[in-house]
């Protein structure tokens, strides 16, 4: 057992009033018989290669697993070492550079998670882009070719049949040699759904054998992470390499999720992994939730191709405490991790995302109608979508069904690939789909949706599109269209939670651009054959410039996704990035506004928001509103009925009594108080901080046995001489937790944990101790209040 | 996909010169690896074609690339009106590594999977009782967070060598993986 040591902190007094005290006092003497090559060189710098193989000690000031971080104790940590160093550079030059040094480590940091970020991001997007080719063909001259890469440089491609060359071949043509007719099409379809099983049985086993922490979203896991809980391994080095390569097998197997939400958690992984290179990072939870933040913007960025949208993201999604430092470092990671994307090049034209648009047709105030109504569905959808998944993820968690994940993904595959294949527009990747609705009709355009009856006599230039008719191929796009729609929205209800890295902003942007495109073509087809309506008269001219269908795809796809997640500022920013343009602001807005209001008025949570409450997760969030008139001593533990509170004397106490109480209850603290007649509280300490320090005390001290009187005060208590030893052990305790009034109102002190970050409060009367409030309790309290299961809250 | 840049010129000069730079730095490039496609819808009784040449950007418009021109005289200005000419650029080595690079990390992360859940158990078997650190793997409570530490750490004290240190950080990491899998698989307390 080894206590983390630094020689210079010897001897040192720390004012009393600091808010923390646990773990600023170290042991000045080495403790005999254990090897400190570790901890002392890890502070330095220095380190041995190998010493990643030792099994890390625990140290008093760590947490444990599943516990919530201590705010006030980590940034007092940190202001210490701030101050250490200062005044340690005014000593020599080279202390000078260490400060330096450790001052530019916060940007270094960021340069790498930036550089990392985009780099995992652009392989990501490029064996995609691959493997989802690779379920109807394979590219005879480079089996890493994909479909559009290998017809490249073919010079056999004719206009009607643009996309199809010699070199790629599908599968039945491979086989049989034979490319149409139903055999070939029954051998297609088959290997089609044999391709997407494969990948996706490869990534569960995967993500089960190696990294089960790999699965699911983990953006309301980081948002929690980002709150102050610690979950051991979410962030370790296998869940980021196996979370990267599953990603690719899930999103390729067709299933109908993104990858977004798995970009901020790869990200996450790489900001952690940086963290440990510097032990400012590594060995303060506070800071190290800092450089998260900026990582998660990183994520975003890369997935959507919006450093700023990604800041923003951050700021309002996933960060707890978000400091301007952190505003300008995220930002500079995530232009670092564009930056680096876009020098892959993963999709060949230097943008960043599958689906940028760039046209900048105007469009009319009259429009906004459609546009709101879309809005509306973006409500209802989400809405929808939230209640209908978490069922289902309940279900999932409590009956049979959780039992058999692998058999679940696997049935889950099976069926979208099934149903998928013969819809053309299910059939490609989700974000060619997007691509393909969102892009507005040239005369070039070769797509059904594009099937527009042109006049071929017409000498106008390229770009000016006027309204035409539409032909059979647009309606018969737009029947394909409304079953893609109830597909997808029924399919994703299942997929987003498995077992699989699985992401929802693709497929709810995709269902938004379907009902947005669908929705554009009727408005542009009304105003064709009626444009003597009022409506039409000023603003459609005959010949002339007037719907754009793929805007109302952006605006739907916006609109959804607005209602599912809640997003408001960085949705529009994000949007707006994709488009390259600022004509859009105003339907954008209009639609994510009208979506959070309709969502809203069925439930005020998000989804992410859910799947915390799902889990019982420990988080305050800041956007709840505590307004009822209960009091702290509704609120406080002891109840009525309960055992007395487990409070620890001053000197009174023995080592054995001591670990009775630890045995006996699972408290994660104590109360110190000066007696128990008085009940005048002294201090806090905590169970773990305890438990280290007797079972050091037993193994190293001498004298130390079960009758040992325990101390928290300065002074050894006046005790016979008969008597063994006692034991100090002030410097565990914390002399200034925080204490409330028992009349004091809960907002106030749902405000205090909220701002402060704190895991307990005392309630006092009169300066006696009556009793203390928990995050738990807090959490459990708001639950009731709003008539929710306060049991579902599990952790503290 | 490739770069795209549609030579009806929209300003976007930030993008040409970061463009630029970025051919200033990269090594020399597979002349395949850029092209200019033309593509030109049915005009009149001729049909609709595309064309693509290895042209460089200044060279890509309908004039260089539309070769044989199927119109004469005046009409040539007409039928290159209504063409769309892009210049598209793309890197193939980057995508022949990436590919490669993942595909092997893949088949060694499967030999692993393969190795660990079936393999190994059948090795084990044959060596029954020859380390009893395999034994101890199976009776990790939570009631001693910290005797188990205590063991490991004696034992490995008595053969220090890096074979040894390999072998506990595996059954280290394979415990933990454990904790993980039945926190998330089989008791649903995380990420349900």
């Amino acid at each position: 057992f080894h206590v983390y040591q630094t020689e210079a902190d010897c001897g040192r007094l720390l004012p009393s009033q600091s808010l923390l005290v646990l773990n600023s006092l170290p042991v000045c003497s080495p403790l005999p018989g254990v090897s400190s090559a570790t901890p002392t060189e890890e502070m330095n710098g220095a380190g041995n290669l190998m010493d990643f193989l030792d099994e890390p000690f625990p140290d008093v000031g760590t947490y444990e697993d599943f516990h919530t971080i201590d705010w006030l104790r980590e940034k007092s940590r940190d202001t210490d070492r701030h101050r250490k160093i200062t005044s340690k550079s005014k000593e020599s030059f080279w202390e000078l550079i260490k400060s330096l040094l450790d001052a530019w480590s916060g940007w270094v940091v960021m340069l790498l998670i930036g550089l990392l970020s985009g780099t995992l991001a652009g392989v990501i997007d490029l064996a995609v882009d691959w493997m989802t080719d690779l379920k109807e063909g394979v590219c005879l001259s480079a089996f890493w070719y994909s479909h559009e890469q290998c017809c490249w440089t073919s010079n056999e491609t004719t206009f009607d049949d643009r996309d199809k060359c010699p070199q790629w071949q599908k599968w039945a043509e491979l086989m049989t040699g034979h490319a149409e007719g139903a055999g070939a099409y029954v051998l297609n379809y088959f290997l089609y759904v044999l391709w997407a099983l494969l990948f996706s049985f490869l990534a569960v086993s995967l993500v089960r054998v190696f990294a089960p922490y790999a699965c699911g979203s983990g953006i309301p896991e980081i948002k929690t992470i980002l709150s102050g809980f610690i979950i051991r391994g979410y962030l370790g080095k296998w869940t980021l390499l196996i979370k990267t390569v599953t990603l690719v097998l899930a999103v390729s197997s067709g299933l109908s999720l993104g990858k977004e939400g798995p970009l901020v958690h790869v990200a996450c992984c790489c900001g952690n992994l940086f963290c440990s290179l510097f032990s400012k990072y590594s060995k303060n939870e506070g800071k190290r939730r800092e450089v998260l933040s900026a990582a998660a913007a990183a994520g975003v960025s890369v997935a959507f191709g919006a450093p700023i949208g990604g800041v923003l993201f951050s700021l309002e999604e996933v960060s707890y405490y978000f400091p301007l430092k952190t505003l300008w470092r995220s930002f500079f990671a995530a232009l670092v991790a564009a930056f680096t994307l876009r020098s892959i090049n993963p999709f060949g034209n230097s943008r960043l995302v599958l689906f940028y648009v760039e046209y900048h047709t105007p469009w009319y105030m009259a429009e906004l109608v459609p546009f709101i109504l879309l809005g509306v569905f973006g409500g209802l959808w989400g809405t929808l979508f939230i209640r209908a998944n978490i069922a289902w993820c309940r279900r999932r968690k409590t009956t049979q069904l959780g039992k058999y994940p692998v058999l679940e993904v696997i049935a889950v595959t099976g069926i979208t690939a099934v149903l998928a294949f013969p819809n053309p527009y299910t059939r490609r990747s989700t974000s060619e789909l997007i691509s393909e609705l969102f892009n507005d009709c040239g005369a070039l355009e070769s797509s059904q949706l594009c099937d527009y009856i042109n006049n071929p006599n017409m000498s106008r230039p390229v770009d000016d599109i006027p309204d035409r008719p539409a032909g059979p191929g647009v309606y018969n796009a737009l029947w394909q269209l409304a079953l893609a729609l109830v597909f997808k929205i029924v399919i994703t209800i299942f997929t987003f939670g498995m077992k699989i890295p699985s992401g929802l902003f693709i497929p709810s942007m995709a269902v938004g651009a379907i009902a947005g495109r669908i929705v554009g073509i009727a408005v542009e087809q009304m105003a064709y054959h009626h444009h003597d309506w009022i409506i039409f008269k000023n603003w459609c001219r005959p010949g002339a410039d007037c719907v754009t269908p793929g805007l109302y795809a952006m605006v739907g796809a916006a609109a959804c996704l607005g209602g599912v997640t809640r997003m408001t500022v960085s949705l529009v920013v994000i949007m707006f990035e994709l488009t390259g343009g600022l004509e859009y602001i105003v339907p954008l807005m209009a639609a994510a506004v009208t979506s959070k209001w309709v969502a809203d008025a069925f439930g005020k949570e998000g989804i992410y928001e859910s799947h915390i409450q799902l889990n019982g997760y420990p988080y305050l969030d800041v956007r709840d509103e505590f307004t009822h008139r209960t009091l702290a001593t509704d609120v406080m533990r002891p109840r009525r009925n309960d055992p007395p509170l487990a409070v620890l004397t001053q000197d009174t106490t023995t080592v054995e009594d001591v670990e009775a109480l630890i045995k006996d209850t699972d408290y994660n603290g104590f109360p110190v108080v000066v007696s128990r007649e008085s009940e005048r509280l002294i201090g806090f300490v905590q169970r773990r901080d305890l438990t280290l320090a007797i079972k050091t005390a037993r193994q190293k001290q001498d004298g130390v046995v079960s009758s040992s009187v325990v101390y928290f005060t300065e002074d050894a208590p006046q005790l016979p001489a008969s008597n063994p030893q006692p034991l100090k052990l002030r410097r565990i305790l914390n002399l200034s937790p925080f204490t409330v009034t028992d009349h004091t109102p809960m907002e106030t002190v749902v405000d205090i944990f909220r701002k402060l970050g704190l895991r307990q409060c005392l309630v006092t009367r009169s300066g006696r101790l009556l009793g203390i409030i928990t995050k738990k309790d807090v959490l459990r309290h708001m639950a009731q209040m709003m008539n929710q299961d306060p049991e579902s809250i599990m952790f503290n | 996909m490739s770069t795209a840049e549609r030579v009806h010129y929209k300003p976007e000069a930030a993008q040409t010169t970061e463009g630029a730079l970025l051919i200033s730095i990269s090594t020399a490039r597979n002349s395949e690896d850029i092209r200019c496609k033309c593509i030109c819808p049915p005009y009149r009784e001729f049909p609709g074609q595309i064309y693509k040449q290895n042209v460089s950007l200044k060279d890509c418009n309908c004039l260089h690339v539309v070769e044989p021109m199927p119109v004469e005289g005046k009409d040539v200005e007409a039928y290159c009106l209504r063409c769309e000419c892009k210049y598209e650029e793309r890197s193939s080595g980057t995508i022949k590594v990436t590919i490669i690079m993942y595909l092997s990390i893949l088949g060694l992360l499967l030999l692993y999977m393969v190795y660990l859940t079936l393999l190994e158990p059948i090795l084990k078997r044959r060596l029954f009782g020859h380390s009893q650190l395999i034994q101890n793997d199976d009776d990790v409570g939570d009631q001693q967070p910290f005797a188990n530490a205590h063991n490991v750490l004696s034992r490995s004290h008595s053969r220090p060598n890096m074979l040894n240190k390999v072998e506990h950080a595996q059954q280290r990491w394979r415990r933990q993986v454990q904790e993980q899998r039945k926190s998330v698989f089989d008791r649903h307390v995380v990420l349900s």
